[in-house]
């Protein structure tokens, strides 16, 4: 475990394969909620909670119940279950615990079970820190620390985009591109602009 | 016999489901970079739908309301896991190809969707036809997307060049091309919406 992989793990997940922009995952939700700032910052936060803490339960699972036991095959199902129940639980414990902070991202949560980003790092976490069935040393802290990087730069992507749908509502664009293909067209001039990101060399 | 044409036609151009539903769309930038991949990946996801279809078909009297979506989940992603191994199996260079987007069906907003809005409503030789026709469209949308991706950006399909000394768009295969082409596209088909209305 070293340093230099963390800024490695940053760099290249917020920037270089951004989630949205590079890599496409959570499009369905990028492109639906990026209308406006607010809802918009409430399901990026959402999204960055729930891919840290499947990032770390995903690890567990896959360390130390599916490899002792030759069971990786079931990565896929095991995942996306243990993801599904713990958006759920989340979901039951804030309703009950800050109905302030449920009106907040309530109807989001939901969401996020079938948002590909976190089913996404999870497998990823497994594809990038797993050598031939064996945990990389210090996989366990790359891969949460992933897990928040890919949130933060589904937020990044996430408020850039609505800021900029907000002006655009001001602006007179020709009728068959509003909303869905001219949102696609400007995620792709940012895209553009982040592939920028891909001369960094470490 | 008529409803099932009708079930199987209209998952290709009424009710596309990318162009028109707007659904399941992570995959189709991603993987959409040549031709092969795209039908590869059309034919992943065109199994899993019918086989998701059928199944839940068959077993949805038995679900209780509540827990409807987990129980669509693990049938999803069993067939996933079908899909994934048979391909690792039988053809391992499009498995490394698509990468982590194989797994990915399973949050593929087009089999939930389906399995949410017809197969647990409809009979099980409805919900195999509608399927197909959703998975049909699914394919014909990526190839037809990937096509115009692999020309582009890279002077070819399937990998043979085409037109000599055609000078490619490399930033058509890139990921920001995947968004701009599907952006046009998208305003392309609601163009000709408008105009047969």
């Amino acid at each position: 475990m070293n340093l230099g992989q963390f800024l490695t793990i940053f760099i290249s997940s917020v920037f270089i394969y951004n989630v949205i922009l590079s890599r496409f995952l959570g499009l369905c939700s990028f492109i639906a909620i990026s209308k406006e700032t607010r809802p918009a910052l409430a399901m990026s936060l959402a999204v960055m909670f729930v891919t840290t803490m499947s990032s770390l339960i995903t690890w567990l699972i896959y360390r130390f119940l599916l490899v002792p036991f030759g069971l990786t095959y079931l990565r896929t199902i095991s995942f996306i279950l243990v993801i599904a129940t713990f958006v759920q639980f989340v979901e039951m414990v804030i309703r009950k615990t800050s109905p302030p902070l449920y009106r907040f991202f309530g109807i989001y949560l939901p969401l996020i079970t079938v948002n590909c980003a976190v089913l996404g790092v999870a497998v990823l976490n497994t594809d990038m820190f797993f050598v031939n069935g064996k945990a990389v040393p210090g996989s366990f802290y790359y891969s949460v620390f992933q897990g928040i990087c890919v949130g933060l730069g589904y937020t990044l992507a996430m408020l850039l985009m609505s800021a900029i749908r907000e002006r655009l509502d001001f602006c007179n664009v020709p009728k068959a591109l509003k909303e869905f293909p001219l949102a696609f067209i400007i995620a792709s001039i940012m895209s553009l602009s982040f592939m920028g990101f891909n001369g960094f060399k470490f | 016999m008529k409803t099932l044409v009708r079930e199987f036609v209209k998952g290709i151009i009424k009710e596309n489901p990318t162009f028109v539903l707007a659904l399941g769309l992570c995959p189709t930038l991603a993987v959409s970079v040549s031709l092969s991949n795209g039908i590869g990946m059309g034919i992943a996801a065109t199994f899993v739908l019918i086989g998701s279809n059928i199944i839940i078909a068959l077993i949805k009297e038995m679900i209780p309301e509540r827990i409807r979506i987990p129980c669509y989940i693990v049938v999803i992603a069993t067939f996933v896991t079908i899909t994934e191994l048979t391909m690792k199996a039988y053809s391992p260079a499009l498995d490394r190809a698509l990468g982590i987007y194989v797994p990915l069906i399973v949050v593929n907003c087009i089999v939930l969707g389906r399995a949410e809005a017809f197969a647990s409503k409809q009979s099980v030789l409805n919900s195999l036809f509608d399927g197909i026709g959703m998975g049909v469209g699914f394919t014909l949308a990526l190839i037809l997307i990937s096509g115009i991706r692999e020309f582009l950006g890279a002077g070819k399909l399937f990998g043979h060049v085409l037109i000599k000394g055609f000078e490619p768009a490399f930033v058509v295969g890139m990921p920001s091309g995947a968004l701009l082409v599907i952006g046009l596209l998208l305003g392309f088909f609601n163009i000709l919406k408008e105009k047969r209305q």
